[in-house]
């Protein structure tokens, strides 16, 4: 599988991040070479085989649904980066023009 | 206060007779490690008015008024906890650890939390965007990673314990370039609550220190089950230190062969010797095979780095932590934020892991790695029903040089070969000092089955009153 530019551009906009020119270039390769690399994986016979995801020896673990008080408002706001009035402030969501 | 020469027990002799006061261990601690710390760069947050708990009870809790190094990503309730990243730099968490409010109910003293690869990305510490940390043996080597702020603090004599987390190797790996002991607990040991979350299925919390018994004590007091984990066994747990001191005539040890192929010269030798050393003391050895070996590295870094793209979606600028400046709508503050705040590594994983679970890469590359996984753990299976313990070296080199493998990332996780296989199968593993290779430490690897911690103790013991490891004095910190 050939890792392109387009690819990684395409990968970093689901990943919510933004790179320059030559990080693109330089994580092209990177990725091209861990791809590679995973690409080994394909060697195994897996027919038949279940998947793997979790460890754990428990089934799905239910406990009651019951309100547990135990911060205050004040003390979450204070790793808020940017609030105002008891708020979290956020640049516009809507632009104006959406409305027009 | 230098901890080389002390033990929890020789400590809490200390401060039951009043010989020491817990006020002047803290203050005593922190004096060393301002001083001992301008060469090492282990910790990230000292408190310079750490404070004791009050009523200590030296006679119930063994780690009363004791300072244990805490890595940076368990969160710690009104000290700063970073990962060490630039995104979370600034971020106080609101809540203990659950293994924090285990240890302050112990009445442990919190003097400050250790540095680390970002969000535990990375075997060297390098990766840290306070720096990197140095190897206390050479001060010119890496101390591994990602813990390698924890274990550096307990080599140099800064601490006696360490809490550190091992997501594919990030508490065995820097405990044999450090020449100390470090456990990964079996996944659900140890609760996760807390933990800031790299990949979910993998990471463990554990214990590190310079002898093997005070790990069994720390973990004495963290281990249990938790409300707040589910994925957390219910079973009970043992006193773990009553695994030491013990005869190993009997004990059924299994060496794959493709551990002991991936190492030669001297360090297979040292390896060799302390497998020596059990069979002379009674334990049949057993040569055997992991043959999914090969594929562990692509079948980790497939999986740990979905999770950790999946966890890592968090951090958005929003709630808490890093938000960039001059940004256009909401968009622009996730986008920027997390490209700002995120250091390359971690970048790298979230792209791979973002690949690996995207439209028309998911069977490809998750699902088959995921398979892949199913049959790492069918090896050990096979082995774990003829054998108690698994050993073989912790790592394939000691420790490299700061610098010198930081650009290439395959080399990086090539480096792992040997630890990430028991975090994909859940079981506990540890690492004990075997000797030096040129002037470094090397590490052995002991493996058991689920929650068979037991059988680690015991054979890390006896090989810690074998070969005597601790007598040695880390080289890099005289003047």
């Amino acid at each position: 599988m050939k890792i392109t530019e387009d690819t990684v551009k395409h990968v970093a906009t689901l990943s919510r991040l933004e790179f320059s020119d030559s990080e693109i270039g330089e994580f092209t390769e990177q990725m091209g070479n861990i791809i590679n690399m995973a690409s080994q994986l394909q060697a195994v016979d897996t027919e038949g085989v279940e998947e793997t995801v979790q460890v754990v020896d428990r089934d799905t673990v239910f406990r009651e649904d019951k309100p547990e008080h135990w911060q205050d408002r004040e003390e979450l706001m204070e790793n808020v980066p940017e609030k105002a009035n008891g708020f979290i402030k956020v640049p516009v969501i809507i632009e104006k023009d959406d409305n027009e | 206060m230098n901890y080389l020469n002390e033990t929890i027990d020789s400590l809490n002799k200390k401060l039951a007779s009043g010989e020491i006061t817990a006020d002047q261990l803290a203050k005593d601690t922190v004096a060393n490690i301002k001083d001992t710390d301008k060469k090492l760069n282990a910790w990230i947050t000292v408190d310079e008015d750490a404070k004791p708990a009050e009523n200590l009870d030296f006679a119930k809790n063994k780690l009363a008024g004791i300072p244990i190094a805490i890595k940076d990503n368990i969160v710690t309730n009104g000290m700063k906890t970073t990962a060490a990243s630039h995104i979370l730099d600034n971020f106080m968490p609101m809540y203990d650890a659950t293994v924090i409010s285990k240890l302050k109910k112990a009445q442990f003293t919190l003097v400050g939390k250790t540095n680390m690869d970002e969000f535990a990305m990375g075997s060297s510490t390098e990766h840290s965007y306070f720096g990197a940390t140095h190897n206390p043996w050479n001060l010119d080597k890496v101390p591994g990673g990602s813990s390698g702020g924890s274990a550096a603090a307990v080599a140099g004599g800064q601490v006696v314990a360490a809490l550190g987390s091992d997501t594919g190797g990030s508490i065995r790996q820097p405990a044999a370039f450090n020449g100390i002991f470090g456990i990964k607990p079996t996944y659900g040991r140890v609760s996760r609550w807390g933990l800031i979350a790299f990949g979910s299925s993998l990471d463990q919390i554990g214990v590190m220190s310079k002898r093997v018994k005070d790990s069994a004590e720390v973990l004495n007091v963290i281990a249990g089950s938790d409300d707040h984990d589910s994925t957390m066994s219910t079973r009970e747990v043992p006193d773990f230190t009553k695994f030491l001191g013990q005869d190993v005539k009997g004990l059924r040890v299994a060496v794959p062969k493709e551990y002991m192929d991936a190492v030669d010269g001297k360090m297979r030798e040292l390896i060799q010797k302390q497998i020596d050393l059990l069979k002379d003391a009674g334990a049949i050895i057993n040569e055997v095979s992991l043959p999914h070996t090969k594929y562990v590295v692509p079948t980790y870094y497939i999986i740990a780095s979905s999770e950790a793209s999946s966890n890592l979606q968090r951090y958005d600028g929003i709630r808490y932590g890093y938000r960039a400046k001059d940004t256009k709508n909401l968009l622009d503050v996730y986008v920027k934020s997390r490209s700002e705040g995120f250091g390359t590594e971690v970048k790298r994983r979230i792209m791979l892991g973002s690949f690996a679970l995207s439209a028309g890469s998911y069977d490809k590359f998750f699902r088959q790695a995921a398979k892949v996984r199913t049959l790492i753990c069918q090896d050990f299976d096979k082995i774990f029903a003829e054998n108690d313990v698994i050993l073989g070296p912790t790592t394939t080199e000691p420790a490299f040089g700061i610098g010198e493998e930081v650009s290439d990332p395959i080399k990086m996780y090539n480096n792992d070969i040997l630890t990430i296989s028991a975090n994909l199968a859940g079981i506990p593993a540890a690492s004990v000092p075997a000797g030096l290779v040129d002037g470094m430490p090397f590490g052995l690897q002991i493996m058991a089955k689920r929650f068979d911690e037991g059988n680690v103790f015991k054979t890390a013991d006896f090989i810690e009153r074998s070969n005597k490891f601790y007598e040695k004095t880390p080289t890099g910190m005289e003047d």
